[in-house]
């Protein structure tokens, strides 16, 4: 055991800089052995993953489309967690999100085209939530974990899905499990579109318009989270829930408030998706991107200006990833959902591995500076 | 007689699809107990499955793959106890970690090693376990109800069947009539009294999640090497969590948890059954609301209306000694 530091001491560059990179270099270290397992070059593996995805511009166009999904997962996962919940659940709120998109947006077909985006923003949203509900819910009243609960209802979610896609809301003239598209000018404006408004011509990339609505939504949680009576009384729930309690504040509340906007977050995820990149609601859309949002936000620790490089990071895999899944044919993109595992265990379950000494050897050497 | 044959083949399948949750179960209640979470059991089986499977086919033995599941999943148990009980780490963040981390690895190196698709090469019947036949079932058959139940109930399952049944009063006589498992519960319970009265509460969450990896292997086990010959990817299709919520349903004891394992056997065995049936006045169920059916079944018990759970009152919490 080393000897524990005065935490006031300890600068703060220290703890959210340097002690989440060492983590994540530690998570890069044994992805790395794992591809050499996997019998693949892992310093060719890097070399096509930074090609992949910063090399060329439609390639950086797809890391930063993944970026967005990733932002808002990262997001869901992060409100929830401030309140001590793990909804793990974000791929089935995506989902039933997407479905909130689609009805919303084929509803409405009749109102002029940013109204349309707007309700279907407010649709995803509120599917999301909704979806959240009965385990918060449960959650806050019966003490059922949310864990399994949120995990159920991500099986349930793509059971239900399945069967709308299949039997209710299929595109009746095709044999694929997907839906009519929706009209052109529903769509939003790809990143291909604004350049071509500035006369550049470039190729086909699914980065669009919601990208910009990652950010925004950024901005809304850092606000609701810090800036407001709900989220403090959210966080020191989370911290402390008796204490709360003594403080007058009701955990029932915030547990399913903190829930409801977690799942809303996820399934804004249906917006890039569905109004940016597919069109229509496609079985299996969410494709794993409410898991990683986990891993996104235990790396960028719950915040929003961490999660914006996080959500980053984990673009430049995925994107890079696929330029890997090309040329390596031993590696599938599974591999990097391994990543995501040992990126998670790193920066969240064994983030104290190496925190006191590398904090103790910073105080330490400010300690000296300061004596002499 | 078909009305016979439906209630046998509906017990056999019950008695088939509990198995992995029994194990899994029961390995959740010696995590627990000791107050250390697992959510990782859906991981470790899975990983279980790979590795026997992968196991069973390199060396042609499935004892052998059953041994490296063991150890495999035994150190899955290591790893979260060292994030999570030797530095203190979130333990439900380390079984997300573990999940995400096997599901990903399983399929990944299934996909390195033997093709694409991720699928393990089908076992031949030397590399797997076969159902058993139990002595003199054929000669017994045409006695009336004990016949019945001796030859076509009792009869002719996987190995892992009958340890898996075998399994419960063994963890219920270890945990609730031994000074071992006297102690597991009490370092769940109250882990500064254990500590005062002169035992090393790490050590003791240690050996209770050692036993716990034991007991996931033999799920994962008999998932690829006895009721599928392979392995292929995501098999345990939320065995794991299923499984705890039994064992929570079942208030972190063997004799009830077992019950609830059965329970979902039977749900998940009426649901295959009922595929395709037409219903009276509901008609035909939609296949995929059907599948869907032990997941509602798993919030409907883990939502408590039969009574409210009480966990061990130290899960959760790495224990912290004080100096």
């Amino acid at each position: 055991m080393s000897t524990a530091v005065d935490k006031s001491k300890v600068p703060w560059w220290v703890s959210n800089l340097i002690v989440p990179l060492v983590n994540l270099t530690l998570a890069l270290l044994v992805s790395a052995l794992f591809i050499f397992i996997a019998g693949e070059n892992p310093y060719q593996a890097i070399k096509l993953i930074i090609y992949g995805s910063f090399g060329y511009l439609e390639g950086f166009a797809y890391t930063l489309y993944y970026t967005t999904n990733f932002i808002f997962t990262g997001l869901a996962f992060a409100v929830a967690f401030h309140c001590r919940l793990f909804n793990i659940g974000g791929e089935g709120q995506a989902y039933i999100g997407g479905l909130g998109v689609f009805l919303v947006a084929i509803n409405v077909s009749f109102l002029p085209v940013p109204i349309i985006w707007l309700l279907s923003i407010a649709g995803a949203f509120i599917f999301g939530a909704a979806w959240a509900f009965i385990p918060a819910y449960l959650q806050a009243k019966r003490g059922s974990h949310v864990v399994i609960t949120t995990i159920m209802f991500n099986f349930i979610a793509s059971s239900l899905m399945v069967y709308l896609l299949v039997d209710v809301i299929r595109d009746m003239k095709q044999m694929g499990p997907h839906t009519v598209a929706l009209p052109k000018e529903m769509w939003l404006p790809s990143f291909k579109d604004f350049a071509a408004l500035f006369g550049i011509k470039i190729r086909y990339s699914p980065l669009n318009l919601s990208f910009l609505l990652a950010i925004v939504a950024s901005f809304f949680v850092w606000f609701l989270v810090w800036k407001t009576k709900w989220g403090y009384e959210m966080r020191a729930v989370g911290h402390n829930t008796q204490a709360a309690i003594y403080a007058g504040i009701s955990p029932y509340k915030n547990i399913i408030i903190a829930m409801l906007i977690s799942g809303g977050l996820a399934g804004l995820l249906s917006i890039n998706e569905i109004l940016g990149v597919h069109h229509k609601i496609v079985s299996g859309f969410p494709a794993g991107y409410g898991f990683t949002g986990i891993a996104v936000a235990l790396m960028g620790r719950n915040h929003p200006i961490g999660i914006f490089p996080a959500a980053f990071l984990f673009g430049i895999l995925y994107q890079g990833g696929s330029e890997v899944t090309f040329d390596m044919p031993n590696i599938t993109r599974y591999m990097f959902v391994a990543v995501q595992g040992v990126i998670i265990l790193f920066s969240g379950a064994l983030e104290n591995l190496f925190r006191p000494q590398i904090e103790s050897f910073f105080v330490n050497r400010l300690n000296k500076e300061v004596e002499a | 007689m078909e009305f016979l044959s439906d209630i046998a083949s509906l017990t056999n399948s019950t008695l088939r699809i509990s198995t992995p949750l029994v194990f899994a179960a029961m390995a959740g209640i010696f995590a627990e107990r000791s107050g250390v979470i697992d959510f990782s059991l859906e991981g470790k089986m899975l990983m279980a499955a790979f590795v026997a499977a992968v196991g069973s086919y390199y060396f042609g033995n499935p004892w052998i793959g059953l041994l490296m599941a063991i150890v495999s999943c035994v150190s899955l148990s290591m790893l979260h106890g060292f994030a999570s009980v030797t530095h203190k780490g979130d333990q439900v963040v380390s079984c997300v970690a573990i999940n995400i981390l096997i599901i990903g690895l399983t399929t990944a190196l299934a996909a390195a090693w033997f093709g694409q698709a991720g699928l393990t090469p089908t076992l031949t019947n030397d590399q797997r376990f076969l159902e058993i036949t139990l002595p003199f079932a054929d000669a017994l058959r045409e006695i009336p109800i004990i016949g019945f139940i001796y030859s076509d109930i009792l009869s002719g399952h996987y190995i892992f069947v009958y340890l898996a049944y075998l399994s419960v009063p063994i963890v219920y006589w270890v945990v609730f009539k031994t000074s071992f498992g006297l102690r597991v519960r009490a370092v769940g319970e109250n882990p500064s009294a254990v500590d005062t009265a002169g035992i090393n509460v790490f050590t003791m969450r240690y050996k209770a999640l050692a036993i716990n990896g034991v007991l996931i292997a033999f799920a994962g086990a008999h998932l690829s090497t006895a009721v599928n010959a392979n392995f292929f990817r995501e098999m345990s299709a939320g065995r794991g969590y299923l499984a705890l919520a039994a064992m929570i349903f079942g208030k972190w004891h063997p004799k009830t948890a077992l019950i609830a394992c059965l329970l979902f056997g039977f749900t998940d065995a009426l649901q295959i059954r009922l595929q395709g049936v037409e219903l009276p006045t509901i008609g035909t169920i939609p296949v995929q609301l059907i599948q869907a059916i032990p997941y509602v079944l798993t919030v409907v018990l883990l939502a408590g209306f039969v009574g409210k759970a009480v966990a061990p009152s130290a899960i959760g919490q790495p224990y912290i000694k004080e100096r």
